[in-house]
């Protein structure tokens, strides 16, 4: 699976849509029962969800007239390329603070 | 690169124009002067991050209201060489209470020459972190796999990524 590690990065950037990626680990759900325990709107709710999708860490399957949504599990290597990102951005930021001026009480 | 790696861990390496002692302490007793600001599960304002420099300590966040947020246990301390902490956080962004289901982190420093230091970090055993890692097993074996990580890292190098 070619993820996208940006797609994959914006998806969890946003607080609503980590709860509702939490929500899914729980408890597989369709768009209306995720609408009535969150603070959101449907439509909200929906956007939501076709951005988890389009970065591969949700996947949705028909239940009757319904979609259930859920947490893919072949996704989650996805969140790996996150960690990747994450270390790689803040090692680049530790070399900056490691590398500024030193503060003076660190003076021998 | 020829290095092989467990498909459960995730690398990345710096060099910095600082002494060894310098680099550790940065890294430890400072981690707030660097660690990425978006990163903290606190839902308050954060105050300050603490390194507590000894093996059982915690490096925790500590938000302006007082709250805090014990995320990790230091499991090793050995200025200025090494320090290894655990990731007591899940795949839901939430503390993980059960150690047997947490990561770790493990802090290299190796001095190149008197001014310089490599700085190589590993973040092992995210399989521990639960089914939902298994994915990761495939995704390595793929050509998109480990050079992930240092195309992420060029990435920033280049975009000064937020």
């Amino acid at each position: 699976m070619a993820t996208n590690g940006s797609a994959v990065l914006d998806a969890l950037g946003d607080p609503t849509r980590r709860s509702i990626l939490e929500r899914l680990a729980d408890h597989p759900s369709a768009v209306g029962e995720l609408a009535t325990v969150l603070p959101v709107s449907r439509p909200a709710v929906s956007q939501h969800l076709k951005v988890l999708k389009d970065a591969g860490l949700v996947v949705a399957e028909p239940m009757g007239t319904r979609r259930i949504y859920r947490v893919d599990p072949a996704g989650i290597d996805a969140l790996r390329a996150y960690l990747d990102r994450f270390w790689g951005r803040a090692l680049l930021a530790f070399k900056a603070a490691a590398e500024a001026d030193p503060e003076p009480q660190e003076q021998p | 690169m020829t290095e092989t790696a467990p498909a459960t861990s995730v690398r990345s390496t710096v060099v910095v124009d600082a002494p060894i002692d310098r680099a550790f302490t940065v890294f430890t007793r400072d981690i707030g002067s660097w660690w990425p600001a978006e990163h903290h599960l606190l839902q308050g304002e954060l105050a300050e991050m603490v390194f507590e420099p000894r093996v059982g300590g915690n490096v925790y966040d500590r938000a302006v209201d007082g709250t805090e947020c014990r995320w990790s246990r230091v499991l090793a301390y050995e200025p200025p060489n090494r320090v290894v902490f655990s990731w007591d956080i899940n795949l839901h962004w939430q503390l993980e209470s059960d150690p047997t289901r947490t990561s770790e982190v493990e802090v290299t420093f190796i001095p190149v020459g008197r001014e310089r230091t490599r700085v190589d970090l590993v973040h092992a055993h995210l399989d521990r972190h639960g089914e939902g890692w298994e994915g990761m097993a495939t995704a390595v074996g793929s050509p998109d796999g480990w050079d992930r990580g240092m195309q992420a890292f060029g990435e920033v190098l280049r975009a000064d990524d937020r």
